[in-house]
């Protein structure tokens, strides 16, 4: 059993004259269970290193407890709490071969000559090193080396595996395709894993769970898919990809669906869930842009600021009576592309829409 | 050891404050920091305070009256002006050396560079008093130029006018080398951006390059100062009655026996030194526009108009000459059996350095031999302490290390005599002290240029073999070391260069069992055996640049595949 728990983590970090006050990670609670693999997901400075970096032994918590299944780790220093990593730069050992750098932690098990060379052999025989495994790691490519990282991480048989930001060193291609295949190898060797990054797709793409952190607090800590399409938090709703947060009211109320009304119009109606909401309450609405088309019939008017040709789709940035709204609209070629100060009617694919919850909308209320 | 650290209770987390972790973490890495930083404290930071406090403190206690006494007297305040006057001349005047050097060499094509660059460098790696061997024997009474060619009977070579011209070339080197790994490191997009704009050559020589470099020129002033303060051995040799304080202080100590006054001109050298290096270290350095990276941008030399690239050929040349000039002379002599008198070739000087003086070339090589090696290793591990690992008391090993290197060597000579003339530290007379003065008079140059290289270093290589499972230490030895290695190298290189031609702190420490070429040197000339001399000056500059070559050849043999 290795299921990581954090309960109750802080860290301060001493405060250099004039800089902003030193919380990293404030009160944390989080758990990752056997064998899965969760995604640390925000902006720098969020606190997302600072906890892996707690986890792997980098950093001691200010506060709180960490343990690996079931073993307090709080105060174990990082070359005794048995976990793997796979470092930003990849870190390979520059002076070793890449047989060398994946045989470094095996040997310091002190195993069986035999089966430390079993072991070397087959992990690089997995991650299809074998022809490289006499080279410099200098004279690899990108997606090489990336594998070499991965494999002298996994060889000692990790009881967590760490990512911290793997892939960002990598073009766009490579980066999708290393991705599936880190997500495979970690799905195979059902290593517990926790993985830092700032890219939400490759955070949706690889995780079973996405936890999306700001100030050093965890914002919503769920599937991706929730985290997509139900996010908590307006910071949330904005950091998956873009959003519009639309300010409304609500209009009628009944068994199944919720009307809401932006400014002068009754925009959409949609389910309503088990949510209970009462008429005439302020509430702030998540309509991704793809869900918002050109439509004669549609019941919003809004005014064409800004219009950017993206060749798959038109992107508008429009005025809806004063909140501004960007959507998309991939059927230009059918219907033209709109100019600047040209009024369109929209309308909006109402079942994902997502109204945030009120608590958050009195948190900006009592902020603003 | 990780047994140690997992028996930690971690009840209540946060309960032990940072700086135990960092112990417990790793007790062997902090064994190694107490052990290294106990040892800088005794080798380097007790002895100079020994000085200081001989200086104020006499038999009676704190004695005001003693210390004004001294204070009064003339040779004093002489020895002290003679001393800046030297410092601030030499600085000048080697600093405008390096500068055209350097400028020939990175900006012009002039021809020859390589053979310059040689030339330029070959007082780095011989002993300064080479140079004052080689005036003497030129243009003393009995001068190869003054009286063979010009027939001047009563030259007088001593004083301020040879220290000088000496000086000027001994250190001419370390301003060469950091004006020219300025020029080399500035890109030179920015010339052109200046050129593009308009500017002609000249406008863009004075306010583009000349402003990049400017720190690199204060600094390479402020070095040779420190320099030629420390300097002892050509002040000695050729100064005359030009004393500087160095000088003074030795014959206060050896000479008169009075600890008192040679302590307090040793502290008074302290003054220039330790202000000159914290200028530099403090301002300086932060004033500095390119951060040398050691690997220089690909240059593209525009200037080959002969109007510029012949006068500045023509100096270069000049100053190229006047040192191989001194170089041979002193090999010349070194074959000749009386300069000036009886001008026959015979290699008997050599034959007494090999029979007679065999003992004191032993001696040397055999302690620099032990001091490269440490002072390299101990180089790496403090800086790596201090750069990468923040122990309690760090700060220290940092002062410690900075002060033995500000320090001039002679204050560090009378402070060990001073400090290890007694039991328990009765060292007084042996090779370990000699060691000792050696490492840590070179400690700092390794220390700098690990940090240097460390700090390019991805940390998280480190931090991956301690994921793996490696501990700290092992971690510097299997992972960190290996990575040094040019600076490892760079670091042997200098303390064997030092260890093998340093004079100022070594001459308080010989004994009669170990006694050092350097040594053995200045006393052939203050007897007048200028060819034995002369052979030894030899036989220690085909020595230094043997053994380079064959560091430098292993260097490359190890250097990892690519």
């Amino acid at each position: 059993m290795s299921k990581v728990i954090f309960s109750n983590i802080s860290k301060r970090f001493p405060v250099a004259a004039g800089a902003a006050a030193g919380l990293a990670v404030d009160r944390l609670n989080l758990v990752i269970e056997e064998g899965t693999l969760v995604t640390l997901l925000g902006p720098s400075g969020c606190g997302k290193t600072t906890t892996l970096r707690m986890l792997a032994g980098f950093e001691t918590p200010s506060e709180g407890a960490i343990t690996i299944g079931g073993r307090d780790v709080t105060n174990v220093p990082v070359n005794a709490r048995n976990v793997g990593m796979v470092f930003q730069s990849y870190a390979l050992f520059p002076h070793m071969t890449v047989r060398e750098n994946v045989e470094y932690g095996v040997r310091l098990l002190n195993l069986p000559r035999q089966e430390m060379k079993d072991r070397v052999g087959s992990v690089l025989a997995t991650m299809a090193l074998e022809t490289y495994a006499d080279r410099s790691p200098s004279r690899l490519s990108g997606g090489q080396q990336q594998r070499v990282a991965l494999a002298r991480a996994v060889v000692t048989q990790p009881k967590v595996l760490l990512f911290d930001e793997p892939l960002s060193n990598l073009d766009a291609q490579l980066r999708e395709r290393m991705r599936d295949e880190l997500r495979a190898i970690q799905l195979r060797l059902g290593i517990t894993s926790l993985y830092v990054t700032h890219d939400q797709s490759e955070a949706m793409a690889i995780s079973d769970r996405v936890v999306v952190m700001r100030n050093g607090v965890i914002e919503q800590d769920d599937t991706p898919l929730n985290v997509y399409s139900r996010p908590g938090t307006g910071f949330v709703a904005e950091f998956m990809g873009k959003a519009n947060i639309l300010n409304g009211r609500i209009e009628a109320v009944d068994q199944s669906t919720v009307s809401i009304r932006i400014a002068s119009t009754v925009a959409f109606t949609l389910p309503r869930g088990s949510r209970a909401f009462r008429p005439g309450e302020e509430v702030r609405c998540v309509v991704r842009p793809e869900h918002i088309r050109v439509d004669a019939e549609g019941a919003m008017q809004a005014k064409v600021r800004r219009v950017v040709f993206q060749g798959a789709y038109v992107e508008y940035l429009t005025d809806l009576e004063g909140q501004e709204c960007v959507f998309l609209d991939s059927n230009y070629y059918r219907t033209g592309v709109a100019e600047v100060g040209q009024m369109l009617r929209l309308s909006v694919d109402s079942q994902p829409v997502w109204i945030l919850p009120n608590s958050e909308a009195a948190d900006m209320g009592k902020a603003a | 050891m990780t047994l140690v650290s997992q028996a930690t209770p971690s009840g209540r987390t946060g309960a032990s404050p940072a700086f135990l972790r960092k112990i417990v973490v790793d007790p062997w890495l902090f064994g190694i920091f107490a052990v290294v930083t106990v040892s800088v404290l005794v080798f380097a930071a007790l002895p100079i305070f020994t000085v200081l406090k001989q200086a104020v403190i006499t038999d009676r206690g704190f004695d005001l009256a003693a210390l004004a006494e001294v204070l009064s007297k003339s040779f004093v305040w002489e020895s002290l002006f003679n001393t800046l006057l030297l410092g601030a001349t030499s600085a000048v005047i080697a600093t405008l050396i390096g500068f055209v050097l350097a400028f020939a060499a990175t900006r012009t094509t002039m021809p020859g560079k390589t053979f310059v660059h040689g030339v330029a460098l070959l007082p780095i790696i011989s002993p300064p008093f080479v140079m004052a061997l080689a005036v003497v024997i030129l243009f003393g009474r009995s001068g190869l130029i003054t009286r063979e060619l010009l027939g001047i009977r009563n030259a007088n070579v001593y004083g301020f006018h040879s220290l000088v011209l000496i000086q000027s070339l001994a250190f001419t080197p370390i301003a060469y080398l950091n004006i020219r790994g300025m020029l080399q490191s500035i890109d030179s997009a920015l010339e052109d951006a200046s050129a593009s704009l308009g500017a002609s050559r000249w406008v863009t020589f004075s306010r583009v390059t000349l402003p990049l470099v400017t720190p690199a020129i204060l600094s390479s002033a402020l070095l040779v100062f420190v320099k030629s303060v420390e300097d002892f051995g050509n002040p000695m040799l050729i100064g005359g009655n030009f004393n500087t304080l160095a000088v003074e202080a030795y014959s206060q100590m050896v000479g008169y026996f009075d600890l008192h006054s040679g302590a307090l001109l040793a502290s008074l050298m302290l003054v220039p030194s330790i202000t000159a290096f914290l200028v530099h270290r403090y301002w300086v350095s932060k004033r500095s526009y390119v951060t040398v990276t050691g690997k220089p941008t690909a240059q593209t030399i525009r200037i080959s108009g002969a109007a510029v690239v012949l006068p500045i050929s023509i100096l270069c040349y000049t100053i190229v000459f006047a040192i191989l000039l001194f170089y041979l002379t002193v090999i010349y002599v070194s074959f000749t059996r009386l300069p000036g008198i009886d001008n026959t070739l015979t290699f008997d000087h050599y034959a007494t350095v090999f029979t007679a003086g065999f003992q004191t070339l032993a001696n040397s090589l055999l302690l620099a031999g032990i001091a490269t090696p440490v002072t390299a290793i101990a180089g790496m591990l403090i800086a790596y302490l201090l750069v990468r690992k923040a122990f309690p008391g760090s700060f220290l090993l940092r002062w410690g290390t900075l002060l033995s290197f500000a320090a001039p060597g002679t204050i560090l000579g009378i402070g060990y005599v001073s400090t290890f003339n007694a039991p328990p530290l009765l060292l007084t007379g042996t090779a370990f002290i000699v060691v000792a003065a050696m490492v840590v008079k070179n400690l700092q140059v390794g220390i700098e240029a690990g940090s240097n290289q460390l700090r390019q270093i991805d940390k998280s290589i480190e931090e991956a073999s301690m994921t793996l499972g490696a501990s700290n230490t092992r971690t510097f030895f299997q992972i960190t070391l290996p990575l040094l290695k040019p600076a490892l190298f760079t670091s042997l290189s200098y303390a064997l260069t030092r260890s093998l031609t340093t004079l100022s702190a070594v001459i308080f420490l010989v004994s009669a069992n170990w006694t050092l070429i350097t040594v053995t040197i200045l006393s052939q000339v203050e007897t007048l055996k200028i060819g034995v001399a002369a052979a030894y000056c030899s036989i220690l500059v085909f020595v230094v640049l043997a053994i380079l070559a064959l560091m430098q050849l292993l260097l490359s043999s190890t250097s990892p595949k690519r």
